[in-house]
């Protein structure tokens, strides 16, 4: 048996609940809130929402212009921020973070930026079958505009992306392999190390939408070995409205600009422009100022209570789910049992639809998410028009899947 | 603030000594800070050992980026090139004997960026140079 990391052994959910106002609140009245959405957006700690007011009573004020206190205490705040975000995710500089809206922004910055410098008619870019729309649509646009092919791993019955096929597809010498890390509907999360090497092995510049790995479990970009790598800050404690794109320097420096703007140019005539250095190349007009400090305080937030420790709680409360929604026969998980599998389960019900499923459980304040998951070609592969999806989180609870359980209990009876 | 615009500061604003372009010369860069609108253009002599034999400065900006050039180039006279790439951020706060928050260390560390492109012979300088 192999000895669990201290943070593990006392991991005390109670406690971690206590750091999240919002879990204390009723949906009905009597009836507490049962958060199974996390993948949709996570809750935020009493830390990010303290550290985002103290920010706009105290400190307020644009950034990098400014010389008076307010500005050099908003600026300082801003790049310690993006200096945390980088060290949580091992980036060897902090220059290498370019903070955006979100992983869907993240992702089209490189599509309009990197893609139109790097790519041209009949290059093929690689994705999988099991991609969000984020990291679909952005390279259909481009694909449209510049005759570039775009193919697909396939993702077994088991959930699984189809490697050997993934094999074949290098063979025909992709620019880009762009992939998620981590399913938002399966679970599965992906060989990503090896993906990333077998992709520089073909010659091919690989983006990892992190998304819904760097939440949930350590991620170490430079063991990963990824080019491009995104995520975004509301799905890990943080606050909406901002994001990342990590890239490799070399590369963030010979991409042209993304938006124009103020912050983004070293200097400006009326007819050109000097664009400023990384990551302020990249990031035009005013940024997120107060979210990218509710970032800084996020990421603090989960370093303390442990990443291993979180992904550890999360295999717990997920493989309890599956063993308990096992029981009830009407439920059948998409996706595999038997791999890896994030704190994420999408399920149907014998004659139920997603949506109904969902607003029975939430009369009994159960807050769970139906329909495609921003991934309808996933689905449709299926032949499934539509899912439920409950997910887990460092606040989630075994008491929580209970509830779960006894509510599509519920969901059997009214059904019949 | 009153140790901001002390008055070693003021004097090398007001009365630089290293002000000047040097043509033709072996090593000539410039670039800018948004900031301010803070340029600086730094040109370099070397002699025989590739010492530098004479340095100057030009350009324009505020007290604290024209201040630290001028310093600067005062400190960096017959050095090695190699020393001028050894010389950090901490070289110049010593040289101004200063404390600096993040938006005005942007002026204070651009003449040393613009020195080390120009030692480097980048094509653009970048602040992992100064940091």
């Amino acid at each position: 048996m192999t000895t669990l990391p201290a943070s593990v052994q006392t991991y005390d959910v109670i406690r971690i609940r206590d750091d999240f106002p919002i879990l204390k609140r009723e949906v009905h009245p009597g009836i507490p809130l049962v958060y199974l959405d996390s993948t949709a957006t996570s809750q935020k700690p009493a830390a990010v929402i303290e550290a985002i007011d103290t920010f706009y009573r105290h400190t307020n004020a644009n950034i990098h212009r400014g010389v008076h206190t307010l500005a050099e205490e908003a600026t300082a705040a801003y790049e310690s921020a993006r200096q945390r975000v980088a060290e949580f995710i091992g980036a060897p500089s902090a220059r290498q973070v370019i903070f955006t809206r979100n992983a869907t922004e993240s992702i089209n910055l490189v599509a309009f930026t990197w893609a139109r410098a790097n790519l041209k008619a009949g290059d093929v870019i690689v994705l999988t079958e099991m991609e969000h729309h984020s990291n679909l649509v952005p390279w259909q646009i481009l694909a449209a505009e510049r005759n570039i092919r775009l193919e697909f791993i396939p993702v077994t019955p088991a959930g699984l992306l189809d490697l050997a096929e993934y094999l074949r597809l290098l063979e025909l010498k992709p620019r880009l392999v762009s992939f998620t890390q981590m399913s938002n509907v399966l679970g599965t999360i992906n060989p990503a190390k090896e993906i990333i090497h077998l992709a520089h092995q073909a010659g091919a510049i690989t983006l990892v939408d992190a998304a819904q790995s760097v939440p949930h479990f350590p991620v170490d970009v430079p063991s990963l070995g990824a080019d491009f790598l995104v995520f975004s800050a509301h799905k890990m404690c943080g606050p909406t409205g901002i994001g990342v794109l990590y890239g490799r320097k070399d590369l963030l420096e010979s991409m042209p600009p993304f938006l124009g703007g103020g912050d983004m140019i070293k200097g400006v005539q009326l007819r050109s422009f000097r664009p400023n250095e990384i990551p302020y190349k990249f990031e035009a007009g005013t940024p997120a100022v107060a979210e990218a400090i509710g970032f800084g305080a996020a990421v603090d937030y989960l370093k303390s209570v442990g990443m291993e420790a979180i992904a550890a709680h999360e295999r717990e409360i997920v493989s309890y789910a599956m063993e308990r929604l096992e029981e009830v026969p009407e439920v059948s998980i998409f996706g595999g049992t038997h791999h890896e599998r994030g704190g994420v389960i999408s399920f149907t019900f014998a004659g139920v639809h997603p949506h109904d499923i969902s607003q029975i459980l939430d009369s009994v304040g159960i807050a769970i998410r139906a329909g495609h998951h921003c991934a309808m070609p996933l689905h449709e592969k299926f032949g499934l028009p539509a899912t439920a999806r409950a997910s887990f989180y460092l606040y989630s609870t075994t008491q929580e899947v209970d509830k779960l359980v006894e509510g599509l209990y519920k969901v059997k009876k009214i059904f019949g | 603030m009153n140790d901001l615009y002390r008055e070693l500061i003021i004097d090398h604003y007001k009365n630089p000594q290293y002000r000047g372009i040097l043509e033709p010369n072996d090593i000539s860069f410039e670039d800018e800070n948004p900031l301010c609108g803070d340029h600086i253009r730094i040109d370099l002599r070397l002699d025989e050992n590739g010492k530098v034999k004479e340095a100057m400065f030009d350009g324009h900006g505020c007290a604290i980026s024209q201040a630290s050039a001028d310093l600067l180039i005062e400190s960096i006279q017959g050095k090695s090139l190699d020393d001028v790439k050894a010389l950090a951020k901490e070289d110049v706060l010593d040289l101004l004997g200063i404390e600096l928050g993040p938006v005005r260390l942007k002026c204070a560390l651009l003449p040393l960026k613009v020195l080390k492109a120009g030692v480097y012979g980048l094509g653009q300088a970048d602040d992992d140079l100064v940091e």
